[in-house]
């Protein structure tokens, strides 16, 4: 059996999601925009998924709304909001951790005349609310950062920066990337001060294609799909029913052990750092007190790609950076102060919790052969 | 450090002999309202309801939320709790507002003293703890008259406690203690709105709904579920009736004149409420009925309506621009469910030129030309109740 240790970048469907898309590939097909009862049938089956989520985050049903995936939701919500409040203010400030849809997004809208400010973590690697909120100013119309950062699992402090730069700027609008941290940590909308939050359903065992958009009442976004009107115009384009169901599915699975599971990978993270201390040359990049979901490690000496491809060869899937980057040295490691050779031998371990001790024996064994065999 | 949400009670405050009725039927609202959020111990005393989390990850700003739309409340605030000691009142202070003091420029500090044993009295606590925040905080100024944020220590019996914050709560009295109301609810914006004003004033809310298939869809119908599922946030636990109204309404068109329909309707309705009403105990009829809005709310209209009623209907929309009532439906959050584009049962069959000033002579013939007992009796057997309650 492989063993899968990628979870960052996808989760296998649970049982749960895969059943809800078949139903409504098989028997609920209709399109929610029909009037007659197959098309309501339909609707019902997205309503429903959009409060299960609704409810997962502490936000009312009429402010989700369904996407094509965490990139689109980074998108409609960068470039939404510029649509909205760009006009008089020109200024976005976000984390220098960013995952690409969000950076990528932030620099196409610099190049269209935006400033965009990029807070850096400080020389201990963390980043601080009081540098962000230094970095506001009112001529400013979005923060945005993510909850957990994708390779390092690091969490941002987003409550305290975003409830201070509401309290000082409360026109400024708020954003959170969560998918890194929705249905790994308590993800409430309230209590962290979000206007807008971006999810993903195949990071919690949903399907892929699909990921919803948290939007707060009031707070304006221009459209980026236009068309049919479909989730109240803000996102035009038939709904994906199955996948939208699948999402639901598997949220609606996690939500009650959220707290469990923490603790428990939390447990499998310790396991695997003191079996990877042993190893001479292996060096932790993620912090002590990150989410355990994601642990970022160095074989220094051993570029991540050879040292992924040797686990491969064993079986074992893990990934050298972020997955999106394809094997480019990382930015985001740079960023948090992990430099030069130690980036460039850096891989990501990311853990779900049905992972075993015995899988992360075997992978250990394989980084301590790996070391020994590996050169370059 | 510990934090707690205080309640303080409305006008029931002034209530004299049952105002334990009162309080009663409202902690048993609140903590209905809290209870999917965590385990809780509530206590009141001093007309204040002390809502003091049991575990240390629930979220106070949910509870907040919450019971902020629990009727029979004036004010509320979370609050942090310190011995009867100035300096753990400091202490707990610096800490509790280091984030809401770090970014403000002006304050002040307000101080209760329920408790007359504290040796310090209120102006000497406030400038005491002042001067002490003011070190703590040097970029702060005080200003007494137009403070951005007010620092409010409250010396009660057993404790103190420091806040920043004062919201205004819901007003008006404990839903329930006023007994039971039934609501017509078409899928308007007026209706909720009027449901939850007379909520507002103690009124345990249960609501009535019209269908006619195949005029109405089950859209119509879900999207008035979805009202009273949110009306619950405000009105507690709902006993929703559909009543099937198709029959009656081809009867009316095939047997009256035009320009009656809607009047007639509306009568045909209110029977059928109040043999309703009576089944669920409730005391009256609720519309969202405002004044001259539409041809079948003009005064000569409601007259004739009214003329079926055998108990009181109230009207609380009665004397409210459009404008206003939409700035409520907008607060209680039902507006955009109302705004779904839906066909409810009021606009099937709407004459093209009603009568504005129909005479009741002349609609009591009119309807007395057909015999619609035996429909209302069979639409009020087969009318389907559903119950609503708290929703999440």
């Amino acid at each position: 059996m492989p063993i899968y240790l990628d979870n960052a970048a996808t989760t296998r469907p649970c049982a749960e999601a895969v059943e809800a898309a078949v139903e409504a590939m098989t028997v609920n097909y209709g399109n929610p925009s029909s009037l007659h009862k197959a098309g309501l049938e339909a609707q019902l089956l997205v309503d429903k998924a959009r409060k299960i989520i609704a409810g997962s985050i502490g936000a009312d049903p009429f402010c989700v709304y369904f996407t094509s995936g965490a990139t689109e939701s980074n998108n409609l919500a960068l470039r939404g909001a510029a649509g909205a409040y760009g006009r008089r203010k020109k200024k976005i400030v976000i984390s220098a951790v960013e995952h690409a849809s969000v950076d990528e997004t932030a620099s196409a809208l610099e190049a269209q005349g935006f400033e965009v400010v990029r807070v850096s973590p400080r020389e201990d690697g963390r980043l601080y609310a009081a540098d962000f909120l230094n970095a506001c100013d009112e001529n400013t119309f979005l923060i945005s950062m993510m909850l957990v950062n994708n390779e390092t699992g690091y969490i941002l402090p987003v409550k305290e920066t975003f409830t201070a730069v509401k309290r000082k700027y409360p026109d400024i609008i708020t954003h959170c990337d969560c998918v890194q941290g929705y249905m790994k940590l308590p993800v409430k909308v309230n209590a962290m001060c979000a206007d807008m939050i971006s999810l993903s359903a195949h990071k919690i065992h949903g399907v892929k294609g699909v990921g919803a958009i948290y939007i707060k009442k009031g707070v304006r976004v221009v459209p980026i799909v236009t068309g049919g009107k479909q989730e109240k115009g803000i996102r035009s384009g038939t709904e994906s029913v199955p996948l939208i169901a699948a999402f639901g599915a598997a949220a609606e699975k996690l939500l009650p052990t959220i707290g469990e599971r923490y603790e428990r990978v939390g447990t499998l993270k310790k396991y695997l750092l003191d079996r990877l201390s042993s190893i001479d040359g292996t060096a932790v990049n993620s912090p002590e007190d990150g989410s355990p979901y994601v642990v970022n490690i160095s074989a220094e000496g051993r570029r991540s790609e050879i040292m992924l491809h040797f686990l491969e060869s064993k079986e074992i899937y893990v990934s050298s950076g972020s997955a999106c980057s394809k094997g480019q040295q990382s930015g985001v490691l740079v960023q948090f102060g992990i430099k030069d050779k130690r980036a460039d031998s850096a891989i990501r371990i990311s853990m779900t919790a049905e992972t075993t001790e015995e899988e992360l024996d075997r992978l250990a064994e394989a980084i301590a052969e790996g070391f020994e065999k590996v050169r370059g | 450090m510990k934090e707690i949400v205080l309640v303080k009670y409305g006008e029931m405050a002034l209530k004299g002999l049952n105002k334990k009725t009162f309080e009663d039927m409202l902690t048993k609202n609140i903590k209905r309202r809290i209870k999917p959020l965590g385990k809780f111990v509530c206590t009141s005393a001093q007309s204040t309801l002390y809502i003091d989390p049991q575990d240390e990850d629930i979220d106070l700003s949910e509870v907040v939320e919450r019971v902020g739309k629990i009727f029979g409340i004036a004010a509320l605030c979370r609050a942090c709790v310190c011995e009867k000691d100035f300096s753990d009142i400091c202490e707990k202070s610096y800490e509790y507002l280091e984030d809401v003091l770090g970014c403000a420029k002006t304050f002040k500090v307000n101080a209760k003293r329920s408790d007359k044993a504290f040796p310090m009295k209120s102006p000497e606590i406030c400038m005491e703890l002042g001067g002490k925040l003011l070190e703590r905080f040097p970029h702060l100024t005080v200003d007494v008259k137009e403070p951005e944020i007010t620092v409010t220590v409250e010396i009660r019996d057993t404790n103190a406690y420091v806040h920043a914050e004062n919201i205004k709560g819901a007003g008006g009295l404990p839903v329930g203690s006023s007994g039971k109301a039934m609501l017509l609810l078409s899928g308007g914006i007026d209706s909720p709105v009027a449901g939850w004003m007379m909520a507002k004033r103690g009124v345990h809310i249960a609501a009535i709904h019209y269908v006619s298939p195949p005029y109405t869809s089950e859209r119509a119908q879900l999207k008035v579920e979805q009202l009273c599922e949110k009306l619950t946030d405000w009105c507690g636990g709902i006993a929703f009736y559909c009543v099937p109204f198709t029959e009656l309404q081809e009867a009316i068109k095939d047997h009256c004149p035009e320009e009656f329909f809607t009047i007639i309707m509306r009568r045909l309705m209110m029977e059928i409420a109040q043999r309703i009403a009576a089944k669920d105990n409730c005391l009256a009829l609720i519309t969202g009925e405002s004044v001259g809005q539409v041809a079948s709310q003009t005064m000569a209209a409601i007259a004739c309506t009214d003329a079926v009623c055998r108990i009181p209907v109230f009207r609380p929309c009665i004397g409210m621009d459009k404008t206003e009532i939409i700035e409520i439906s907008r607060k209680i959050d039902t507006f955009d469910i109302s705004t779904l584009p839906y066909e409810d049962c009021c606009t099937v069959f709407t004459p093209r030129h009603p009568k504005v000033r129909p005479r009741l002579e002349d609609i009591e013939k009119a309807q007395n030309s057909f015999d619609f007992e035996p429909l209302i009796q069979k639409a009020v057997e087969n009318t389907e109740m559903k119950t609503f309650d708290i929703s999440k």
